[in-house]
């Protein structure tokens, strides 16, 4: 089972690439959980919300402690939040920021595996918003490699419809351009 | 065969009610089951089903609406939470005595003060005495599952009693997970169209929630009673017609590695898969842990109850609300009640937890069977107690 | 007439015989009457609206009577009509 804890502020999509990611998941054959943290949710305010992808029942439904893999998708929360806590020995640490890896890694004060991608600056470039969540989720596949690219087709027409492919576009760009180092 | 999806559960509340052909539905919306009530609305406005939606100003007159068009023969729904529910209060009993086969979806969040939308149960548990049939469901295949059956038990001619089916708020309405949602056709085959024992009709005038004197109201609330604990037969028939088309199963009690369990565990709602985790962990430690999950809540499943406790020496009873200045936790109280008069019964213990939406994870399970064992002198037993309180 | 048992109770108690208040006459708790002077009544009709029973009775010729299977005595009509046309008297 692999589990990925996103950082967001609310309005940037964290819950809405979840969903998508667990609708995915969950066509694809897998089983999948998509959450978000509950609590008041106000655009701005640092969110978090949860990813759970595994090939067999997952029965766990308290929250993501020891996370694989921890995705910001909003670079200011790093020194305001602890993003990497919690996050398992040996496991990845994905940023949606144009600094490199290295950088991140000085900033952060960890060891550990970083990718990095900015995700905002594509997502500027390919849908004229500076919208990262969909972005993302290519950052996210190519780093976890748990489904691929195609498997986010359906979910995203189906939740996006007209602007779909420009999201699906974002998304193989961060999926091509992420920078991991290990 | 329907489609395996992966669906936000309360929206697949939503869509599930949507295939039962409903009359009618009054939702006022109330975090967390705002979902429920936004996609029904989407339904009707997009013309996807043939229902009216009335928008009611307060859940009192969602609860009053609801009645008042079951009262006339009208398939009606509503769903709530929390202090919605509270509002609700005084209809629930009238609903019942009135025999009206209303379903309802309550989203569990806490009950105030102080303020707090998150997931425990003390938002049914002061509707124990309501008279309304309670089933508590566990994932987002029980939430919708449940959800189509409660309309085919509530108007069985037997029955016609309203019942409440309770969805852990957040923990499982805002969680997307996979599910079959059943198709249109597999539903029409399994409900039959509503046929009310009486309406409001012009043609054939009869009224419904007349005032009853004290020579009659002994007798009134003895029939009351005795139709909530008949309906238990009608409920096994139903879930027993739902394994046979569908192939999914359910029980008043579910067990996992119950058998031959030393120390029980009881959970309702969604925390009984999380619990199943700390069950496998304990039985690799050569525990001999096992889970009950109680399902059917009212009526109470008494005889099933004991059965599964069979040879365990101790049970931990569970709760997610508390009876203040009472007994501690209410299931805590009536699995004590269960077990009264029996010769041989365990060491029955009470976690109070989750309230609020306080997490629970694997190792907070694995921790209250850890304490119960350590307890050699059955020192805590039949007493309660707040799980990781601060003291 | 018996009282039923629980098991003889209709579901939901829903009582099936429209009307069946009106078997209950009200008229017998009376102690005074209203007694109409239709010299001074002027048909106005404001006993009619007033009576809490709805037993005052507009008749063919125009004028007001109560129904007395119902009438309770109250005298809000005696004490509501303008020309004061309706006295009340005692019974018996």
């Amino acid at each position: 089972m692999i589990e990925v804890r996103w950082h967001g502020r609310g309005g940037q999509g964290a819950v809405t690439s979840v969903e998508l990611l667990a609708v995915a998941a969950i066509a694809a054959g897998k089983y999948a959980q998509g959450f978000p943290s509950f609590g008041p949710e106000r655009r701005g305010a640092p969110v978090t919300a949860f990813t759970r992808i595994d090939d067999k029942k997952i029965n766990v439904r308290s929250g993501i402690y020891e996370p694989d893999v921890v995705l910001v998708l909003d670079s200011s929360l790093i020194g305001l939040v602890n993003v990497i806590d919690g996050l398992k020995p040996g496991g990845k640490l994905v940023v949606n920021t144009p600094k490199t890896p290295d950088e991140i890694r000085k900033e952060l004060n960890f060891s550990g595996t970083v990718a990095t991608v900015d995700g905002t600056g594509i997502a500027r470039k390919e849908m004229g918003v500076p919208i990262a969540n969909t972005t993302m989720i290519g950052a996210l596949l190519k780093v976890t490699g748990v489904m691929g690219l195609d498997a986010m087709k359906e979910s995203v027409e189906h939740r996006f419809g007209r602007i779909a492919q420009k999201n699906l576009n974002a998304m193989k760009r961060a999926y091509d351009e992420i920078k991991i180092s290990n | 065969m329907g489609k395996r999806i992966g669906m936000e559960v309360a929206v697949a509340v939503a869509e599930a009610v949507g295939l039962c052909n409903i009359d009618m539905a009054a939702v006022y919306p109330i975090t967390p089951q705002s979902h429920i009530a936004e996609h029904l609305s989407d339904l009707v406005a997009d013309g996807k089903i043939d229902a009216e939606f009335v928008t009611v100003e307060s859940e009192h007159s969602a609860m009053s609406a609801v009645i008042g068009a079951s009262g006339t023969g009208a398939r009606s729904y509503t769903a709530t939470s929390s202090q919605g529910l509270m509002l609700m209060h005084e209809l629930l009993p009238i609903a019942s005595a009135m025999r009206l086969p209303i379903t309802m979806a309550i989203a569990n969040r806490a009950v105030s003060g102080p303020l707090n939308i998150l997931n425990d149960h003390s938002d049914i548990m002061p509707q124990r005495d309501s008279g309304w049939i309670s089933i508590f469901v566990e994932n987002a295949q029980e939430s919708i599952d449940m959800s189509i059956i409660a309309f085919k038990i509530a108007e069985h001619k037997d029955v016609m009693l309203p019942v409440n089916i309770n969805i852990d708020g957040f923990q499982l309405t805002h969680m997307v997970e996979p599910m079959e949602m059943p198709t249109q056709e597999e539903v029409n085959n399994f409900l039959p169209p509503f046929v009310p024992h009486a309406t409001l009709h012009p043609a054939k005038p009869v009224t419904m929630g007349a005032f009853a004197m004290s020579d009659y109201f002994t007798e009134i609330m003895k029939a009351k009673d005795e139709a909530l604990k008949n309906s238990k037969k009608v409920i096994l028939e139903v879930w027993d017609e739902w394994a046979k088309m569908f192939g999914r199963a359910y029980k008043p009690v579910e067990t996992y590695m119950a058998d031959d369990a030393e120390i029980l565990m009881l959970t309702m709602g969604s925390m009984g898969e999380t619990a199943q985790m700390a069950i496998d962990e304990l039985r690799t430690k050569g525990i001999k842990a096992g889970l009950v999950k109680l399902r059917l809540w009212r009526p109470f499943p008494f005889e099933e109850v004991k059965a599964v406790v069979k040879n365990a020496k101790k049970l931990i009873v569970t709760d997610r609300a508390v009876s203040f200045g009472g007994p501690g936790g209410p299931v805590f109280s009536e699995i004590k009640s269960a077990f009264y008069a029996e010769a041989k019964r365990p060491l029955i213990y009470n976690y109070i937890y989750g309230l609020g939406g306080r997490d629970v994870p694997v190792n907070d399970f694995t921790g209250m069977f850890e304490k119960v064992l350590a307890d050699t002198g059955n020192k805590a037993a039949d007493t309660y107690e707040f799980w990781g309180v601060r003291e | 007439m018996a009282l039923k048992t629980w098991r003889e109770l209709p579901i939901g108690c829903v009582v099936s015989e429209p009307g069946s208040a009106s078997e209950y006459h009200t008229g017998s708790w009376r102690s005074q009457r209203p007694i109409w002077n239709n010299q001074k009544c002027i048909k106005c009709g404001i006993c009619y609206v007033y009576c809490p029973e709805g037993c005052v009775q507009q008749a063919e010729d125009g004028f007001f009577q109560a129904n007395m299977d119902y009438c309770k005595g109250c005298g809000i009509c005696s004490h509501e009509c303008w020309p004061r046309a309706i006295s009340m008297v005692e019974e018996g």
